[in-house]
């Protein structure tokens, strides 16, 4: 186990907590690209080079931009005035550590997890390419269909409705 | 003696390293090579700041800087020490931060523009045997870390708490995501023939000559267009004319970084201009062969001055660009990036993808030829279609 | 601790984290970045099992994820676009304020 290890998991974790306590939304969704880099950093350390760098591609460079522009048009971001919690929310916080008590005791007491250290395998690109192109070419395109059918469909969600129809409600 | 010229860097580096014990060389040897990147490109900059002042001043018919030399002496040097004195005066100037800024974001912004900017410099390979970290998939590294300045550039612009700066970061944002799109996809006809995203393969699949000729990618129908594509989106990447609507100083004064001043502002100059360096040098590496040679018997010069000479080739069209050519309109360079360049680069991939399946003689010239021309033309017509161009009217001018 | 052992904590809190985020924060955006961050968690263990498992050599790991991501980019542009829509029609984002069924 290494130091780099524990430091990128340490980082990772602290800035996932920061997300979720911190009142500005703007703040969260900054403390969420470190977050999302800190687990590209871990599939690093895992030899995992191709699936971090995609990571870092799909939410730093994607997911948070979209998720800081969506903030900007709901203008919310202002630190709110008002709580940011719900009003269930220890309920939530009870039942979530509730949950990482149990995920962490069964990880740390397994017995069905490999003890041996594996050598590091290497997944090259042209491996994942292969595989993606053979065995696994009907998810694939699946996965195209879907992300085409997401994209006209956000666009559909997000296009300005018309004035008439605003005004009524009722079709 | 020329070989011994080539491999100059590599073997001063491996000369340094073996002065240091053998357990400390896998944690220096990268130390010297950050270091040398770190002096040799701000010192490209430095020099490059001169050289775009005095060329648009060439073109606009005037001087340019062309006073200051060697400081204390009477070497004037046709200006070229201009860099010392604005290098000076940038970073003793007054740091300022609003009063009404987040502190914290404002003062990170620079910082996290800057860090994936050096970043991308340590797959590009700058001559033979000239890469820092020649990763498996390369690109796909250079392009998640270019990813990572979107959101430095909106840390400044929301973080200002000025509107011009919000509006800048929104315009910046909106750009690069756009020719992002553009830029990756030229990118990709490239992978598809190579079949490979290590930039150190890519070159090598150019490293080849008949009759003498280079087989560049750009000397190819598939990779001509790609390079136009490429070179356009890269323009609009680096936020240059005339792309430079974040910075558009006649109607947001300087966009998302209005309100930095001193030090941070020459971080952004500086990151703005070193990722311009990197997104030509990747170009340079896809599709102008990286550091061969254009000719067979040109290839005994150094590897790295032929990377550094076409870098500087490259700028020097995109300053000519800057001095020529009038801004363009927030819809037009959205119109000009989804509904031309987009398709052009889906057609280039198709055209790439035929190129790569039809026997190597004369007629895929032909069939991959003729099918970009047409979409150049169909899409360039499409794009016309509701514009009517008549004569133009001079209302207040004869 | 081996280090898919931290990999897996660090994947459970993840995953708690994005819940708390999920159940308790108003704002309809940090629901989505609970999410996401859950999303993350089952995909960082994909990793680790591939790393420390059986059989590496077949990419099963490395693919789900690959795939994981597209889906998760897909989630996030429809989901995003519905909190502006519904911030265009009732002017808040707030999740607690956008009980009725009636549009």
């Amino acid at each position: 186990m290494t130091l780099a290890l524990i430091i990128t998991a340490l980082v990772t974790v602290l800035a996932a907590a920061t997300v979720m306590s911190l009142r500005n939304l703007v703040h969260c969704a900054l403390a969420m690209a470190v977050a999302f880099s800190g687990v590209a950093a871990l599939y690093l350390q895992l030899n995992a080079e191709f699936v971090g760098f995609a990571e870092i591609l799909v939410y730093v460079g994607a997911i948070a931009i979209l998720i800081v522009f969506a903030i900007l048009l709901t203008r919310s971001g202002e630190t709110p005035e008002k709580s940011v919690l719900t009003s269930g929310w220890l309920a939530g916080v009870a039942v979530s550590a509730m949950v990482f008590t149990l995920l962490g005791w069964a990880v740390l007491t397994s017995s069905a997890l490999p003890k041996e250290i594996a050598i590091a395998p290497a997944a090259p690109v042209k491996n994942i390419g292969d595989a993606l192109m053979s065995k696994f070419v009907l998810p694939l395109e699946i996965v195209g269909l879907v992300l085409t059918a997401a994209m006209i469909g956000a666009v559909i969600i997000a296009l300005k409705e018309d004035k008439k129809d605003n005004s009524g409600g009722q079709p | 003696m020329f070989d011994q010229l080539d491999q100059i860097f590599v073997n001063a580096l491996h000369w340094l390293v073996g002065f240091v014990p053998e357990v400390l060389r896998p944690l220096v040897t990268p130390l010297i090579c950050i270091s040398f990147i770190l002096m040799v490109f701000p010192a490209f900059f430095s020099i490059i700041t001169i050289f775009e002042r005095k060329g648009i001043g060439r073109i606009q018919n005037r001087y340019g800087p062309n006073r200051v030399g060697i400081p204390f002496t009477k070497i004037r040097l046709a200006g070229f020490g201009q860099f010392l004195p604005d290098g000076l005066k940038m970073l003793t100037k007054e740091d300022i931060v609003p009063r009404a800024a987040d502190k914290l974001v404002h003062f990170l912004a620079p910082v996290v523009m800057l860090i994936p900017v050096l970043l991308s410099y340590s797959v590009l390979p700058f001559g033979k045997n000239m890469t820092l970290a020649d990763y498996d998939a390369g690109l796909l590294f250079f392009f998640a870390v270019g990813g990572a300045v979107e959101i430095a550039v909106f840390m400044a612009g929301w973080s200002s708490r000025n509107k011009y700066s919000l509006l800048g970061a929104m315009r910046a944002i909106a750009q690069m995501v756009s020719y992002e799109i553009p830029l990756i996809l030229s990118a990709v006809s490239v992978v598809m023939i190579v079949g490979s995203l290590k930039l150190t393969d890519i070159i090598a699949h150019q490293n080849h000559y008949t009759f003498g000729i280079a087989h560049w990618h750009v000397f190819t129908p598939w990779g001509f267009i790609g390079f136009v594509l490429f070179f356009i989106a890269s323009l609009a990447e680096s936020n240059r004319t005339p792309f430079d609507l974040p910075e558009a100083e006649s109607e947001i004064i300087a966009g998302y970084f209005t309100e930095y001043s001193g030090f941070k502002f020459a971080l952004f100059f500086l990151g703005e201009y070193l990722g311009m360096f990197a997104i030509i040098g990747l170009g340079i590496t896809l599709f102008l062969g990286g550091w061969t040679a254009p000719f067979s018997f040109l290839a005994w010069i150094p590897s790295w001055i032929w990377f550094f000479g076409k870098l500087t080739a490259i700028i020097f069209v995109f300053i000519w660009i800057r001095a020529t050519l009038p801004r363009l309109r927030m819809d037009q360079l959205m119109n000009f990036a989804w509904k031309f360049m987009l398709p052009l680069a889906l057609i280039n991939i198709l055209v790439a993808g035929i190129w790569h399946y039809m026997a190597a003689d004369w007629q895929r010239w032909l069939v991959c030829g003729a099918l970009i021309a047409g979409a150049y033309v169909l899409l360039g017509r499409g794009l016309m279609q509701n514009q009517k161009l008549g004569k133009r009217i001079y209302r207040y001018a004869e | 601790m081996t280090p898919l052992q931290v990999c897996l904590l660090v994947s459970a809190f993840l995953f708690a984290i994005g819940f708390a985020g999920a159940v308790t924060r108003r704002h309809a955006i940090l629901v989505l970045i609970g999410i996401e961050l859950m999303l993350n968690a089952a995909n960082l263990n994909f990793i680790a099992f591939w790393r420390y498992g059986a059989h590496p050599e077949a990419l099963t790991g490395i693919i789900f994820v690959l795939f994981s991501m597209a889906l998760a980019g897909a989630e996030a542009a429809v989901g995003l676009a519905l909190v502006i829509a519904i911030y265009r029609h009732k002017k808040t984002s707030n999740l607690d304020e956008v009980k009725e069924l009636k549009g």
